[in-house]
């Protein structure tokens, strides 16, 4: 009885070991989650997901907690900074890619805008409809944590670092924004376009001072002509390689990318 | 003989428990307000980096809130902060790897220092951010001392941008108003709705309705409060939006409104149960002198179950202080100062709820939000405290 009772526990420990932990990016979620579904069946495997966001992914592997951070941004200097201090040599690999979408509510008239724009809306300089030729209509601005990848991508890309501005209400999730942009008139916030609906209206937008505007949807961002495109990152540490192989490989394989495009990702290569 | 051992053994195993319990406390109030203190003896730029001018550059101190604004391009020339009349240049660390090659910069960025002292020697009006350990004898530009965070600094900034590079600014003031605001509100509103149902339910409502509303209220506390958060989401926020016509219905009022519905079966509840104590005898004894019903309840029935009122008033308020998801979802989480319910706010629970996941154990954002959940600490106790105080026994003649 006793020899059973062993057998069992030390089964069930070597299963949790198999286990690859993946921690981070809320908008790498749904994908994780997919491609992990299809992997636990296909190998037996024991893949478990959690979100947080990307800062929470990273700090995570910094600290040791998690196999691999899910990462929709590049890691920073001083994350990298961090590793190095810590003797942890660590690898990126690229698993897919997502376009940012600037949604506004359905009702609006504004359809297109430019980086300036944003960049000016986004950091509290614009602060009314009118100003970018809508309506009179005060401008209510939605963004994500501190914590979330899709944050720092966007202050990186669209506000060249600049901060945020003071008032702006931050969500902790995706489909928070989505809700209050789609019962706010007023409302504009950025989402990835995996979660785009019927409910809340994307924004053309032009990097070039406004001599072309290109709306976000997979046939763009795959064409390379949108310019808020992403690549979304897996990051975990050079010593547990063996151990994540196997999953990364499955992702990157024809299966797992196909996958990706049905979640409404856009393949790695 | 045995009897006696077990007994003491009883007593022994209960004086351990309330120890354990005693020091547990302790123990978690220490940890959280040496980490709290921490805080206070960390320069405001990023761990680890300085920022560093070129060394003809007559500025040689700045201020966090002035290094923020450089950044943020709201300041764009020196004389601004007291230099000449150039204007500002800055180089963004990440930006170096566009004007040097990866193998200029080192693999394992050795040679940074050399890299931002040559930048620095061909623009003069350049600042930028340099890592501590690249300074050695390569570097020769000018390095910026800037002032250490300080109590009055925490507490006079309005701005909290506590991931911003290279200066962090760590304004708490619109986060303690933001919990007085939204706290006060949900007291004021939970209170007296909670009380009046507890003596309408104890004393007035008729015992057949009562054994079907009592059980009702008892499971709206057992509601996790995530789906209070969804709730207030999905159905306050428009009513507020559509009744106040306002922009956007995240306000400090939503906020109010979910911990007043999360902080009322505690209340109700609790008073209610206070007041059925209170024995017949009591109330018979004052009807018998002539007393009303009404007469009663305000004069007798209530001030003996004092204490347990108070009990459920302090249970109320510590929910509505500490509640962190449903408040996250409904209050706009924006960190301005609110000069009225109808604004969006950012709570101390909220901020530590939405930030604690990504900061590194120990560095200064993390210190901050535990200094955070010092203040919030510091406010619930003297909140009870007052309660306390304001209901201990007086002197009876």
């Amino acid at each position: 009885m006793k020899k059973i009772i062993l057998f069992f526990v030390l089964a069930i420990n070597l299963l949790q070991a198999q286990g690859i932990k993946i921690k981070g990016s809320d908008t790498v979620l749904a994908l994780s989650q997919e491609e992990a579904e299809a992997y636990n069946k296909k190998s037996k495997a024991n893949v478990s997901v959690t979100g947080g966001g990307t800062g929470v992914g990273l700090a995570a592997l910094v600290d040791g907690t998690t196999d691999i951070a899910a990462a929709s941004r590049k890691i920073k200097l001083e994350e990298k900074m961090k590793l190095q201090e810590a003797g942890k040599k660590f690898k990126e690999v690229v698993i897919a890619r997502d376009a940012l979408s600037v949604i506004v509510h359905p009702s609006n008239k504004v359809s297109q805008l430019t980086r300036e724009q944003l960049e000016g809306i986004f950091t509290g300089k614009i602060t009314n409809w009118k100003e970018v030729g809508g309506e009179d209509l005060k401008i209510v601005v939605y963004s994500r944590e501190t914590s979330s990848g899709t944050y720092e991508f966007f202050k990186e890309i669209v506000l060249l670092r600049k901060n945020f501005s003071s008032s702006v209400l931050a969500l902790p999730a995706t489909g928070a924004i989505v809700q209050s942009v789609s019962q706010t008139k007023g409302a504009i916030g950025y989402i990835g376009i995996a979660y785009l609906e019927k409910t809340i209206k994307p924004i053309k937008v032009s990097f070039n001072q406004g001599k072309t505007y290109v709306e976000p949807s997979v046939k763009t961002a795959k064409a390379g002509t949108y310019p808020i495109l992403r690549p979304l990152y897996y990051y975990y540490l050079a010593k547990d390689e063996s151990k994540v192989k196997p999953f990364i490989d499955f992702i990157l394989s024809a299966q797992g990318q196909a996958l990706a495009v049905q979640g409404g990702y856009i393949s790695a290569k | 003989m045995l009897k006696k051992y077990i007994e003491k053994a009883q007593i022994i195993i209960l004086a351990a428990s309330s120890m354990i319990t005693t020091i547990t406390i302790f123990l978690i109030v220490i940890f959280l307000f040496t980490y709290g203190f921490e805080f206070f003896s960390n320069s405001a730029v990023e761990k680890g980096f300085d920022i560093a001018v070129h060394s003809s550059n007559p500025v040689s101190k700045l201020s966090p809130t002035q290094v923020q604004q450089i950044f943020d391009q709201e300041i764009i020339s020196w004389n601004a902060v007291g230099g000449s009349n150039d204007s500002l240049e800055i180089l963004h660390m990440e930006d170096l790897a566009i004007h040097y090659t990866e193998e200029q910069i080192g693999l394992e960025f050795e040679n940074m220092g050399t890299c931002i002292s040559d930048y620095l020697s061909n623009h003069p009006n350049a600042i930028t951010i340099i890592p501590k350990t690249n300074i050695d004898s390569s570097f020769h530009g000018k390095i910026i001392q800037v002032s250490n965070l300080q109590l009055k600094d925490i507490f006079t900034t309005s701005k909290w941008f506590p991931t911003s590079k290279p200066v962090a600014l760590f304004g708490i003031l619109p986060m303690i108003l933001g919990t007085l605001l939204v706290s006060f509100g949900a007291i004021i509103l939970a209170l007296p709705l909670g009380i009046a149902t507890a003596i309408y339910m104890a004393e007035i409502m008729k015992p057949s309705w009562r054994k079907f509303i009592k059980p009702t209220i008892e499971l709206l506390a057992g509601i996790p409060s995530v789906v209070f958060g969804f709730f207030g989401l999905v159905v306050i926020v428009p009513i507020i939006k559509d009744v106040f016509q306002l922009e956007v219905g995240e306000t400090a009022l939503a906020g109010s409104v979910i911990l007043a519905i999360m902080a009322l079966p505690t209340i109700i509840t609790i008073t209610e149960d206070a007041l059925k104590n209170v024995p017949n005898a009591v109330r018979e004894a004052s009807l018998s002198l002539g007393a009303s019903k009404w007469q009663t309840i305000l004069h007798v029935v209530i001030p003996f179950a004092k204490n347990g009122i108070i009990t459920a008033t302090v249970l109320g308020i510590g929910r509505a202080i500490g509640e962190t998801m449903a408040v996250l979802m409904v209050t706009g989480n924006s960190a301005i100062i609110p000069h009225s319910f109808l604004q969006p706010v950012r709570t101390i629970p909220a901020t530590i709820a939405a930030e604690l996941g990504e900061v590194s154990f120990g560095g200064t954002h993390f210190q901050a939000l535990f200094a955070l959940g010092c203040i919030l600490f510091l406010f619930s106790m003297s909140i009870n405290l007052y309660v306390n105080y304001i209901s201990r026994p007086k002197h009876k003649i």
